[in-house]
């Protein structure tokens, strides 16, 4: 097998790779670096991030206040001292964007402007039209390019990482265009992979989004943390779940029921205003409004359409003008994919699955339990988002996460030596024996398709928006059926070059693991809190029992085993999460107790 | 749901390891009216034949992945309708101009090795600390580049492009957008390093000005005009070398 030896192996050369390796560059330029990614890092799914990036910019907002709307929004669930450090670090990563050449939108004065988003008390979201992740993505893939030291591997699949004497030494991918396997053997790795979106149904994902190093950290015994809290996006596209951003609402877009009623006053998120006021109505959090379409839908107030209930996103009143300058790509998905013009005629808009909160375990400085491991981004938990991330966090967060990411695993790198050869060189070949035994297998006759379908359909009907411990137990005994046929699954292509069939194989593999530690950390987890709500006796947040991070063990053939660890709490203690009026009237009552005892 | 009809898609395929050279292939798709041209290849891949190759990812054309020729024009398949390819065939291919990989995936090293080699990044004018802040730039200002960084490298320019398709080693229309977005970004002072690039043979002097290429661009970049400023701009860096040495740009 072809080998090559770096320093550090980075997977994922999305926004959070390519942050973390230009970080690693500069953090030590006679390094070397390997960014492999399976597909070209500009078709990485970062690209598709609408509506913007937080940081505290305006003289009358705080780190303070950033740091109160996450930890709020997050239902109490987030490192404290991990968003301390993510809200003081947020604004130079904006700047550094910019000096790069990101090309923000701007204020007549010359300066970046930002904007209102969900959960946010004020206007601190960059944005870049409303194609904020291309932006960023495509502004890192070419800044990387400045950089020798990074060598890419282009549609390069990761099929495994190697671990050895307690610490992982590098990663096995396949070249896609060759199907040649090669072994890239590195004194630290960090994981960069993006989340797991497509273990659900209707959701915003790219089809590239399948957990692929959330399922090969796991498997090598890291926990994934909170994996129970998948975020539902409120606003998506009937049938095929693209995202219309958050920004929509922002600029001041309502949502509507059949009655053409802006029913989120209805959920403790009025008084309905006649234009957006932050942490109120359209603008209130992600979870909050995905579950209130949940409830119109069970009193028959939604719309029905030939994929599904839907309620409209009217923004009509924002006129065509201001639509066409702020969301050009709105504008167009709306016409293109609905023949709908979002200035004549509101969308009709459902919930899909969007965003994978939890992720691999990470310390506040990325590292994994094992050593040498990094993680980044949306597949990594370093515990940021909680029980439910606000918009515009998390392209912050690769951001400012991926330059730590990077400076870490330069650090590490040069603090250890490779291990033998000869170890390494034996546990790819095991790997690659393993992938190649899924070209070969005959008689299992399961399609990959059938399994994926089901899995999805068994993640949305039973791992959605609302649970019970009924629908949760089907969904686990679905995943474990599944695992079992998936054992069987057979392909139809025998090549090498482009067999894109076996990637499909190989990452339902990773699917259905994801999505077994999503599925069970929901099953053990007897509280709502955030995003994950259940039905049956568990409705209330539970602080005394489920203050704490769910850890999903990986078990072999079995269910994962669900472990906890506690939240670090250091300057908000667990308190009442509202919006609207009521949200209004106790950020007062904080004001007049901090008054008191000032 | 809308009701299910057929549509014959027509896909020219290619597997190196067994094909001497691309061959059609044919399947029934049962599709609705909302169903875009990915969809369908979708659905062939899933339930008809997994053997066939193509690349996809977000779906809502902005990754840049899927552009293939469909029915002669190149096109994005996820926003490309089969309900406006009626009455079929719909005739897939392998976006022209490219070496074919397999089936419908085409090398993207060399487009990728062009748009690396043209320094496509910030050559800040006036460098400038973090503390400093961010540069000051005006709407206006971020209107001079804007639209020319709106390129996804889709390539479907490139196979829109005759010239390109006659010699292989001219830069292109989507890359000389790219250095055009750079040039005209008022933070920007590497007009003259990336001229180097321009001036040479297979620079901007190769386009015939047939303008396809902003005909088929799906995010309305207009390369064609970024090609022509170009044009501009190089014709005057020749006439200035013969005025002025050339500044040291080591």
């Amino acid at each position: 097998m072809e080998t090559f030896q770096v320093d550090v192996a980075i997977v994922g050369a999305g926004g959070a790779g390519l942050r973390a390796a230009i970080a690693a560059a500069e953090a030590d330029p006679t390094l070397s670096i390997a960014l492999i990614s399976k597909v070209y890092p500009m078709r990485s799914h970062t690209v598709a991030a609408e509506g913007g990036a937080a940081a505290v910019t305006q003289p009358h907002d705080s780190l303070e206040a950033h740091f109160h709307d996450t930890v709020a929004g997050g239902d109490w669930l987030c490192e404290q001292d991990v968003v301390d450090y993510f809200v003081a670090h947020s604004h130079e990563e904006m700047v550094q964007m910019e000096h790069w050449g990101c090309p923000w939108s701007r204020k007549a004065d010359g300066h970046a402007n930002v904007r209102a988003f969900g959960g946010m008390k004020i206007e601190r979201t960059w944005f870049a039209t409303d194609k904020t992740g291309f932006h960023i993505l495509h502004t890192l893939f070419q800044t990387s390019i400045k950089y020798p030291s990074i060598r890419r591997f282009d549609e390069h699949f990761c099929i495994d990482l190697v671990v050895d004497a307690g610490r992982v030494q590098g990663v096995v991918a396949v070249e896609i265009a060759t199907g040649e396997f090669r072994l890239i053997q590195a004194r630290a790795v960090i994981i960069a992979t993006g989340g797991a979106g497509r273990v659900f149904r209707e959701n915003t994902n790219g089809g590239i989004v399948t957990g692929d190093g959330m399922a090969l950290a796991y498997r090598h015994g890291v926990p994934l943390r909170d994996m129970e809290f998948m975020q539902y996006h409120p606003t998506c596209m009937p049938g095929t779940g693209l995202l219309f951003t958050e920004a929509c609402r922002g600029e001041g877009g309502f949502l509507l029921n059949k009655d053409g009623y802006r029913f989120l006053q209805d959920y403790g998120l009025g008084p309905a205003g006649p234009t957006p006021r932050n942490k109120a109505m359209e603008l209130g959090p992600r979870d909050r409004l995905s579950q209130a379409f949940w409830h119109e839908k069970q009193k028959g107030r939604t719309i029905s359409g030939p994929h599904g209930d839907v309620v409209h996103l009217d923004l009509r009143h924002l006129g065509e003008k201001k639509l066409r300058e702020r969301l050009p790509q709105i504008y167009e998905l709306a016409m293109v994919y609905l023949g709908v013009d979002p200035a004549k005629a509101p969308i009709p808009v459902l919930p899909a699955a969007h965003y994978t909160m939890g992720g691999i375990t990470a310390d506040g400085r990325t590292a994994s339990p094992l050593r040498g491991l990094y993680s980044v981004g949306e597949c990594s938990s370093v515990g940021v988002h909680g029980a439910n991330r606000l918009g515009s966090n998390s392209l912050t967060e690769l951001l400012v996460f991926g330059k730590v990411a990077g400076i870490e695993a330069a650090r590490y790198a040069t603090s250890v030596s490779h291990g033998p050869a000869s170890t390494v060189d034996s546990l790819a070949e095991l790997a690659r024996a393993r992938t190649l035994a899924i070209v070969t297998r005959s008689g299992g006759g399961e399609r990959i398709a059938t399994l994926r379908r089901e899995m999805a359909q068994s993640m949305e009907d039973g791992c959605g928006i609302y649970r019970t411990a009924q629908t949760l137990q089907a969904t686990c005994s679905k995943l474990a059926e599944l695992k079992q046929r998936y054992q069987r699954v057979q392909v139809d292509d025998h090549s090498r070059a482009w067999n894109t069939e076996l990637l499909l194989a190989i990452e339902l593999g990773y699917l259905l693991d994801v999505a077994q530690a999503m599925a069970h950390s929901a099953l053990e987890r007897r509280e709502s809190r955030g995003s994950h709500q259940r039905l049956d006796g568990f409705e209330q947040r539970d602080d005394v029992n489920f203050l704490k991070h769910s850890l999903a063990h990986f078990n072999g053939d079995d269910a994962p085993r669900i472990g906890y660890e506690p939240v670090k709490i250091t300057s908000s203690p667990p308190g009442t999460r509202a919006y609207g009026a009521a949200g209004e009237k106790v950020d007062a009552e904080l004001k007049a107790k901090e008054h008191a005892h000032g | 749901m809308a009701e299910s009809k057929t549509v014959e898609i027509q896909v020219l395929r290619y597997r190196p390891e067994q094909d001497d050279k691309p061959v059609w292939q044919s399947y029934a798709v049962p599709f609705t009216d909302d169903m875009s041209v990915l969809q369908g290849l979708q659905h062939i891949k899933d339930e008809l034949d997994g053997t066939l190759s193509f690349r996809w990812s977000c779906r809502m054309a902005i990754c840049g992945s899927c552009g293939m020729m469909v029915s002669g024009k190149p096109k994005l398949s996820c926003q490309t309708f089969l309900r406006d390819l009626l009455p079929g065939p719909v005739r897939i291919e392998a976006l022209a101009h490219f070496p074919i990989e397999r089936d419908l995936v085409v090398s993207v090293g060399e487009f990728v090795k062009k748009l690396e080699g043209i320094k496509p990044y910030l050559i800040p004018k006036v460098p400038r600390t973090l503390a400093e802040g961010e540069y000051l730039q005006t709407p206006a200002q971020v209107e001079q580049f804007e639209q020319y960084s709106s390129c996804i490298n889709c390539m479907l320019c490139y196979s829109a492009c005759p010239q390109y398709g006659l010699d292989p080693d001219f830069t292109g229309p989507g890359v000389l957008a790219l250095l055009h977005r750079y040039n005209a970004d008022s933070r920007d002072g590497g007009r003259e390093q990336r001229m180097e690039v321009l001036n040479a043979q297979e620079g901007v002097w190769s386009c015939t000005a047939v303008g396809y290429c902003s005909e088929v661009c799906p995010k309305h970049v207009d390369p064609a005009n970024a090609v022509n400023q170009n044009k501009v701009n190089s014709a005057r860096d020749y006439f200035l070398r013969f005025l002025s040495p050339k500044r040291d740009s080591s």
